[in-house]
This record gives C-alpha cells, structure tokens and sequence, in this order.
C-alpha cells in the first residue's frame, strides 16, 4: 500500500517539462537528475514537493519526446506512483520499463485536489482520498507488470528471468 | 476480413494473424539510438551482459548534439563510439545527418519493423515501415535480442483530397490535422494517410506527415508503398528494397477522417503546444526573433528549394538571424550543388552542419528571455529551445522563409502569388 501526498498536474504534461533536454546527459546520477524534475517548466515542483508524494495528473500525462529520464528522474526524486487520467504511450512504456509505478483513472483529476492525501491498493488498483475517504477505482495492472515493478523493472526482472549467463536469444 | 497497413507489417513479422488489439512479438529490423537516448540504452545492454546486437540493422546516430558542446556530452559520445565497435551496431558520426533523414534515405524499407530511442521515429512510416519511438530500454532490448512486442494499433484513415495553394503544402496539412484532432487525438493509434493528394505528393512531403503523426499521440504514421516510394528508392540508390505494400480494401478503421485540403491557409502552431493550431491570418505581424529552418521534419531538400525560391536576392529583415540547417550531409550536398546555400547566405542567413541544430535546446540558437521563434521544426513545448522564456511558433518553409524577409509572422501565398502574375506577364 503506497500512502502519499498529492502533488497535482494539468493536461498535455511534456517530458520536456518534465525533464529539460539540456540535461539528458546527465543518466545516472539519481541526485542530480532529482534536481531537474520540472525545474524549468514547473519551477515551484522542486521547491514543494517532497520525496513519497504522489503525481496527479490530467489527460495525456508524459507527451513528446521518447526521453525515459523523464520517468527515471521522478522515480529517483521519490514520487512514490504517478496516476492520471491518460498517458502518452511512450511514457507509460518507459515508467513500466524503469520501476515507476503508474495508474490510469478517468475521471481523477475532479476528485483529487492539489495537497489531498491518498492511499493507493496498486494490485487492486484503487485510490482513497482521505480527505474526502472517496474510492475511486482506476485501471489494475495486469500481474506481470506488477512483477517487473517489484523487481524495479525491466532490466532487473529480464536478468533474473534469463539468468546472468544469457547471450540474448533470437528464438 | 482485410488489414490495414499496421496490421499487414505486423502479421508478416510476427508470424501470425495480428489483429488491432492483439499483443503481438514482432522481428525487429531496424533498431536505432541518438546521442541523447543512446547513453542508457548501452548502460541497459551492458547490465544484461549481451555482447552482440541482434537487430539486424542496429544504428547509432550522433546528431542531437553534434558536434558536442560539453565535456559531458563528448563523453557520451565516446561511449557510443566504443559501443558500436565492439558490439556490432552501425555508427552515424557527427555530420552526416538527423537520425530519422537518415534511416529514410540509407536504411529503411517497405516492410521493415523500425524501433528508435526517439519519438518521431514515426518518420519512415511514409516509406511503409511500422516504425515507432520508444523509451531507451525498451529499444535496447528490441536491439539486443531483435525482437520486441506490440499492442497491434487500431487505425485512423486519413483521407485527403484537394490541390494545395501555392505556397501551402505538407506541413500546413499536418498541423491542422493536428489542431483538428489534438495532442492526444490519436493516442496509441495508428495514422494511415491516402486519398489522392497523397498519391500525388513528393516522398519529402510525405515525410513531414509521417514525422509528426506522434504530436497527435499516434504509434505510427503509414503510407501505402507505390510508385513516389518506388522513384525515391531509386533515387537513393536502392531500387531492390522496394516492393508495393497497400491496406486491403475491406480493412476496418476506427474512424475516417476526411480533409479537403484546396482551401487550406498555411498553418501556425503556436506556443506552447502543437495542437495550438491557427490559421496564418491570425498571428500575421507577430515580431519574430529567430528564424530556423531545418529538422527531421522540413530540412530535407524540397524544404529548402522552396525557401530559396522564396528568398533568392532578398535580404532577411533586421533584427531576424535565419538559422538554416540541411538534415543531412545528402541534403547539404544536393543545395550546394544547386546554388541554395549561396543565396541563404546572401539573405543573410548561417547555415550550419547537418544535425539537430537548435530544435532540442542543446546548443545552436538558444532563445534569449521574452524572444520568438518561428521553426519549421515539430515541437513548440515551453523551454524546448533552451529557454523557458522564449516563445516558440511552427510552421511550414514557405511560411518561415517569407516571415524573415518581413521580420513578422507572415502570408507566403503573398510572394507567391506576385511571383506567378510576374512569370505569366
């Protein structure tokens, strides 16, 4: 069970607010990329938000470019889950891909006000307010995503899946 | 039942009857990195400990920041460099072009699975190819093992007819859809263009469609293979890898959409999003700073004959600096050649070396606080220029090209049409 503050979005959120082009160099360091979330586009993100609160967001949450550091610098800032009413694809790939926990729900952003504190059911897929103690019901992760989220994503679920010998496979 | 083009592609590299909606694994056959995506996507295939890419055309491109300028950036690109030579991946150094000019021109073909570390890998879709963008890991994997899954797309047929004005094209077209439908109008769908201004229209133009189809969301943009694909293979030197590939008459879509493009007035988007479409009468004047002509979406050759046509013995307006950058070092050629680089340069415009250029906001023409833009590129977003303050406006060649003459957001179908009564009288 994921307990959180919500730190809440409009629409058509970009992964160019999300993580500025200029610092795409930077892919590792999880301190320095925590730094740049929505530094440019967003600036009051970085001076508020803290480290387990939860992204709320509108329609379409993560459009334009393919960049992953901008799920990875949300995950490494320590947004616990991101829930929106829609995302880009591309983002919802690449959150799956990195361990950032992710939920679609229409409807969420009418009955989810910016500071509200939520708890979040990821395997039954559903949110409380409890402020307002409203259950809204999103749309579940299917079982194996769950898994490569607990694993902390892709790579580290298909290294344990392949075992460390794998020479990658064309079967 | 009939198959649309995604579905089509889709069934033959996956060995089975894909269906929109369908989770498919699929044969990779192109799979590609930039230099701004590439750096984890090698840190991601090196933890899996794969020695040797298994795409068989795994490519590597430096162009978005190229040449580097930062310490930290040219370390990237030793990484890469270092990548592709032991790994097997194909390298495209500094200079010789934008990621997705250059799959079109040199790798892709009809038929073909691409998966690249961008999101306008959507590019080579006019060419027939399924090519869509994806995050790092997931193209490092799909590069690494060869193959990848896909949720098959539903798809959106694009029906287009008319004949356009002088001086609107392509890239008019593709915003007004764009407006039309919105950023995420399309989301995870598949975009298939036909009708006849299609069949009609130049592979260069039918770029600029497919280029932009994800700003609507979309996963692919696709055009039928025919004889314009036919003719620009040829013309690349690569006859062979063309085949015909169209939809099946009876294949199902999710909607039709219907545009008549006769009327169509050239289109700006403003800032800061894609779909904040208008028609040019109503931001004519807008005082502009920047000129930029160039990118994956207009830097192609057709792009800058249309330009120089528009800018030959004219001087750009004070106050304007006309960045012109051609997509790759193809396209630098063929304009010299042809004398366009001369008269960019004589209007008062730089050109610099094929890349990305300005459009990511790396380097090359960072907006100054409070200044405007006016780009032939695909992306408006607040601070894509480097500057959160600037002010960035989309539009067509034709349309920028005009602008900088005039200094404010203009009409080209003004210059054009002068230039057509003077040719007539």
């Amino acid at each position: 069970m994921i307990k959180g503050r919500v730190y809440k979005f409009g629409d058509n959120i970009n992964t160019d607010d999300i993580y500025p082009g200029r610092y795409l160099s930077i892919t590792t360091d999880r301190e320095e990329m925590a730094k740049h979330c929505f530094e440019l586009a967003y600036p009051d993100f970085l001076k508020t938000a803290r480290p387990g609160d939860i992204i709320v967001a509108g329609k379409n949450f993560g459009c334009g470019s393919s960049r992953e550091q901008a799920a990875t610098c949300l995950k490494y800032f320590g947004i616990s889950v991101v829930i929106a009413e829609s995302f880009a694809r591309i983002f919802y790939r690449n959150a799956i891909n990195l361990g950032l926990p992710i939920l679609i729900a229409p409807g969420i952003t009418k009955r989810v006000e910016h500071g509200d504190m939520l708890e979040v059911d990821l395997e039954k897929g559903i949110v409380k307010n409890l402020r307002t103690n409203d259950e809204i019901k999103t749309i579940p992760l299917p079982s194996f995503i769950l898994e490569i989220l607990s694993e902390g994503g892709l790579v580290p679920y298909l290294r344990k899946k392949l075992g460390s010998g794998e020479k990658g496979g064309n079967k | 039942m009939g198959k649309t083009l995604a579905e089509k592609i889709l069934s033959e590299k996956s060995g089975q009857d894909a269906r929109a909606g369908q989770i498919v694994i699929s044969r990779v056959d192109v799979a590609a990195f930039q230099d701004g995506t590439g750096p984890l996507g090698v840190r991601q295939i090196q933890k899996l400990k794969i020695d040797k890419v298994r795409a068989p055309k795994s490519i590597v491109f430096i162009d978005h920041a190229a040449p580097s300028p930062r310490r930290e950036l040219s370390n990237d690109h030793m990484l890469l460099r270092d990548f592709c030579a032991k790994s097997g991946a194909i390298l495209s150094e500094v200079g010789e072009g934008v990621i997705h000019q250059r799959l079109v021109e040199s790798y892709v073909k009809p038929g073909d699975v691409v998966i690249g570390a961008d999101s306008h890998t959507c590019t080579p879709g006019a060419l027939c190819a399924f090519a869509t963008g994806m995050g790092s890991t997931d193209v490092a994997i799909g590069m690494a093992l060869g193959r990848t899954w896909f949720k098959v797309p539903e798809t959106f047929k694009i029906e287009i007819k008319g004949k356009f004005q002088p001086g609107v094209g392509a890239k008019d077209l593709i915003l007004y859809l764009i407006g039309m439908i919105g950023a995420d109008g399309a989301t995870y769908k598949a975009l298939e263009f036909g009708g006849e201004t299609i069949e009609n229209m130049s592979m260069e133009s039918r770029f600029t469609l497919t280029n932009m189809a994800v700003e609507a969301g979309a996963k692919v943009g696709l055009i039928a293979s025919d004889k314009v694909t036919r003719e620009y293979l040829k013309r690349m030197g690569r006859l062979k890898d063309w085949r015909p590939i169209v939809p099946d008459p009876d294949a199902k879509y999710e909607k039709v959409i219907e545009i008549d493009v006769s009327k169509l007035e050239p289109q700006i988007a403003c800032p800061h999003t894609v779909d904040n479409t208008k028609p040019v009468s109503e931001v004519k004047g807008t005082k502009i700073h920047q000129i930029f002509i160039g990118t994956c979406t207009n830097g192609r050759i057709e792009d800058l004959k249309i330009a120089a046509n528009i800018l030959k013995g004219k001087k750009v307006a004070p106050g304007v600096r006309l960045i012109v950058i051609p997509a790759s070092r193809m396209v630098f050629l063929e304009a010299s050649k042809l004398g366009l680089l001369d008269i960019f340069v004589r209007a008062g415009g730089i050109i610099l070396g094929p890349g990305c250029g300005p459009c990511v906001g790396v380097h090359e023409g960072v907006l100054g606080d409070g200044e405007v833009c006016l780009s032939t590129a695909n992306r408006n977003f607040k601070g894509r220029m480097g500057n959160p303050e600037g002010f960035i406006y989309l539009s067509s060649p034709a349309t920028a090209a005009y602008s900088a003459i005039k200094g404010v957001i203009s009409d080209p179908r003004e210059i054009l049409k002068k230039k057509r009564t003077k040719r007539k009288g």
